[in-house]
């Protein structure tokens, strides 16, 4: 126990003391800060591209009257297009509109004309035409003589609201799907990346072990199955750190970038809505939206979700980090030559992930259900389908199925490591793999 | 005669089809330099895994020291393989301590031995450099230092020469003799047979997984000698002096010759005394260890 705790110890210091780590760990977070204001800078830019441009409205619809945009100016002209076209280089306008009579109230297109030397960028072009359409709309009811509160009226935005059966469960709010579908998501894609970067690791640590031949001495000081062991668990801890760093830095980092930056990221979704044409957007519904996220996410059942999150961590982690090293001590100098033993190993992972976008939409579904049960997927499918309070007998046999399958394969794995690490110059394949296991000691 | 320190006695270890040691028994007697001989493949490595506990027998038992051999030994044991590394980003002091306290030593005990013998190396400015900024020569002398600061009853090197200048060779075979001044019994594998004639005291021959030779090196020579004397003389030899002799080897002033037993050699130098010839020298030749393993071996 002692030596296993100090090649735990060494695993473990070796590598967070290494200024590699401390750069990844440190820049990760500050890596997704700044596409964080990048991506809100870009959502917040405004074309600096100004225009200037002439409106001839035959039909007088605008009744001489327009909004000027920051960057667009718009003047009504009385001047004829002919004009105005032979001597465009003498005018100072970019660009010259021209809005026909409508001939055909009744009539749901109407072609407007832009005459200019450059093509009308696409937000300039969507502006135009929302400036129009909207015009138009009260042009149409004037002519018409329509009641605008009437027509309002008639636009119904429908919404669905989850309520339980009985009065024990608790109560859904529309948002809860969503929330749960997110949390899933992220949880399943840490659990992903987790499984390959760390299981990569002790894979990598595992092959250089052997091809620096530090093995030999070290295995005539302890076993082989405590080396492995110490490993594992020495690079596992070291995931944990890295991710729970990440998990304190990277919303501190989001929430003093966008303080400082004045970047709001409900302004983002704002934006990414108010895309010209669905004008008449209400922000306080934003603001509702994103209280009642906020309750949502504060109302799901963190004592369970968390330790959850962490045992699958760690199970999963152990199952395919004991793989990855039995691998690893197989394979000779060569790492290309070896490079196909870890495929057996990516494709349950892969096959997860996938599994895992499918849960979180339907997290009831057979597939999903299953999937979070069966011990290869379930730790990247199960940790997507927790915030969805799946059935308690559904967590307890997946949590029982995956303990039992990580111990029996950090066994497994520790049979094919003791021959592996041994072994120079041969030419691995899966079956001499599988004939490792039954070596005799 | 004391206790061995090692006592192995009929030891079979197969791999798949492959035996890799067959039925070998030996005995090192404590306190002494003793040499595993074998050409490559013959079985020395898969028998130095099993009295490490790296691996185990099929058949047959090991004592260490009159105990059977059991997990507590790795402890009493150090072991510098043939094939040895190091952790190459760690710190010398740092990677020194790690593989002494993982032989059992305390934080503290480890700190005080690895500093004396960085001192009697003239290295202890070594501490805190890394070990992949070290050439080959000096990784070995920190790789002879992690085999020995524990202080193990057993000392077991594989080819500890190979890749080392002559300065460290001498340095590491003056530590070998103090060492096993001290009461520590060696067992040294290699097939560089100058450096067993050398060094070693007792010698143990392995062909093709099989003991084929065992003994004291001066009694295994006089086993395998063959009557061989070499004359040196001046002037002439008279006729039929050599007549009970088969001449090997005759140049002027010199004589190889071969004798029926070694009693006869006597009987030859004084005939030669008797008949006035001036006899410079006259010595017998043992073969070589490297001649009687590769007879052995072939």
């Amino acid at each position: 126990m002692d030596k296993l705790w100090l090649i735990i110890k060494r695993e473990y210091l070796t590598r967070v003391t290494r200024r590699s780590f401390i750069l990844a760990t440190l820049l990760t977070p500050l890596a997704f800060g700044l596409f964080f204001v990048v991506a809100g800078l870009i959502f917040q830019y405004e074309s600096d591209d100004s225009r200037r441009i002439a409106i001839i409205d035959e039909g007088n619809i605008f009744d001489q009257s327009i909004k000027d945009e920051e960057n667009l100016y718009f003047k009504f002209v009385d001047t004829d297009l002919e004009t105005l076209r032979q001597n465009f280089d003498d005018f100072d306008y970019d660009g010259i509109l021209v809005v026909p009579r409508v001939k055909d109230v009744m009539a749901t297109r109407h072609t407007i004309y832009y005459y200019a030397d450059k093509q009308p960028s696409l937000d300039i072009d969507a502006l135009i035409r929302d400036r129009v359409r909207g015009q138009m709309r009260d042009y149409k009811i004037e002519a018409l003589q329509l009641d605008p509160q009437q027509l309002e009226a008639i636009d119904t935005r429908i919404e669905l609201e989850p309520e339980p059966i009985d009065d024990e469960s608790a109560d859904a709010s529309k948002l809860t799907g969503a929330i749960a579908a997110g949390i899933g998501g992220i949880m399943g894609i840490i659990m992903y990346i987790v499984v390959f970067i760390y299981g990569m690791m002790v894979m990598r640590s595992v092959m250089e072990e052997k091809t620096s031949r530090i093995v030999e001495v070290m295995i005539s000081s302890v076993r082989p199955f405590q080396l492995m062991l110490g490993k594992i668990v020495g690079v596992g801890a070291v995931g944990l750190t890295q991710v729970a760093i990440w998990a304190i830095l990277i919303p501190i980092i989001i929430l003093v970038s966008s303080l400082l930056f004045g970047i709001d990221s409900s302004a983002q979704m704002e934006m990414a809505q108010q895309q010209p044409g669905a004008a008449n957007f209400n922000p306080e519904d934003t603001e509702a939206m994103v209280a009642l996220a906020i309750e949502e996410f504060k109302s799901l059942n963190w004592w369970l979700i968390l330790p959850m999150f962490i045992f699958f961590f760690l199970g999963g982690y152990f199952l395919y980090s004991s793989m990855f090293a039995a691998v690893g001590s197989a394979m000779g100098d060569d790492l290309g030559e070896g490079q196909s033993l870890t495929i057996p190993i990516t494709i349950p992972v892969i096959l997860a992930f996938y599994i895992m976008i499918v849960a979180i939409q339907a997290p009831n579904s057979s597939l999903a259900v299953w999937s979070s049960i069966f011990p290869l997927f379930s730790p990247i499918v199960m940790p997507a389908r927790l915030a969805f309070s799946p059935p308690v007998w559904e967590v307890v046999l997946s949590v029982v199925l995956l303990a039992a399958t990580a111990i029996f394969f950090v066994w497994l794995s520790g049979r094919i490591y003791r021959v592996g690490i041994l072994m120079y110059g041969k030419k691995v394949t899966l079956k001499e793999l599988g004939k490792w296991i039954f070596y005799k000691d | 005669m004391s206790r061995p320190i090692l006592d192995i006695q009929n030891i079979v270890k197969t791999y798949e089809k492959h035996v890799a040691v067959n039925d070998v028994s030996f005995e090192v007697p404590a306190g002494s330099i003793f040499g595993l001989l074998g050409p490559n493949g013959a079985g020395k490595t898969s028998l130095i895994r099993i009295i490490t506990t790296i691996t185990r027998a099929d058949e047959g038992v090991v004592y260490l020291d009159g105990e059977k051999l059991n997990s507590r030994h790795p402890e009493e044991i150090g072991y510098m393989p043939e094939e040895r590394g190091l952790y190459r980003k760690m710190k010398v002091g740092e990677h020194l301590t790690y593989l002494a306290r993982l032989k059992g030593l305390s934080a503290k005990d480890a700190k005080t031995k690895i500093s004396a013998w960085m001192e009697k190396f003239g290295i202890e400015d070594w501490w805190d450099k890394k070990v992949e900024e070290l050439s080959k020569g000096m990784q070995q002398k920190i790789q002879f230092i992690a085999t020995v600061v524990h202080e193990p009853k057993l000392l077991i090197l594989d080819e500890p020469f190979s890749g080392l200048d002559p300065v460290n060779t001498n340095l590491i075979k003056d530590e070998i003799h103090s060492l096993r001044g001290k009461g520590m019994s060696i067992i040294f594998s290699t097939h560089r047979m100058e450096q067993v004639e050398e060094i070693c005291e007792h010698i143990v021959l392995i062909n093709k997984g099989e003991n084929v030779l065992e003994g004291k090196v001066s009694a295994v020579k006089d086993r395998f000698k063959q009557n061989l004397f070499e004359l040196e003389y001046e002037g002439e030899l008279p006729e039929g002096l050599l007549e009970r002799a088969k001449v090997i080897d005759q140049q002027p002033g010199r004589l190889t010759v071969q004798v029926a037993e070694t009693a006869e050699s006597n009987t030859l130098l004084r005939a030669m005394l008797d008949r006035g010839v001036f006899v410079k020298g006259f010595q017998e030749i043992l073969p070589t260890l490297n001649e009687i393993f590769i007879r052995q071996v072939n």
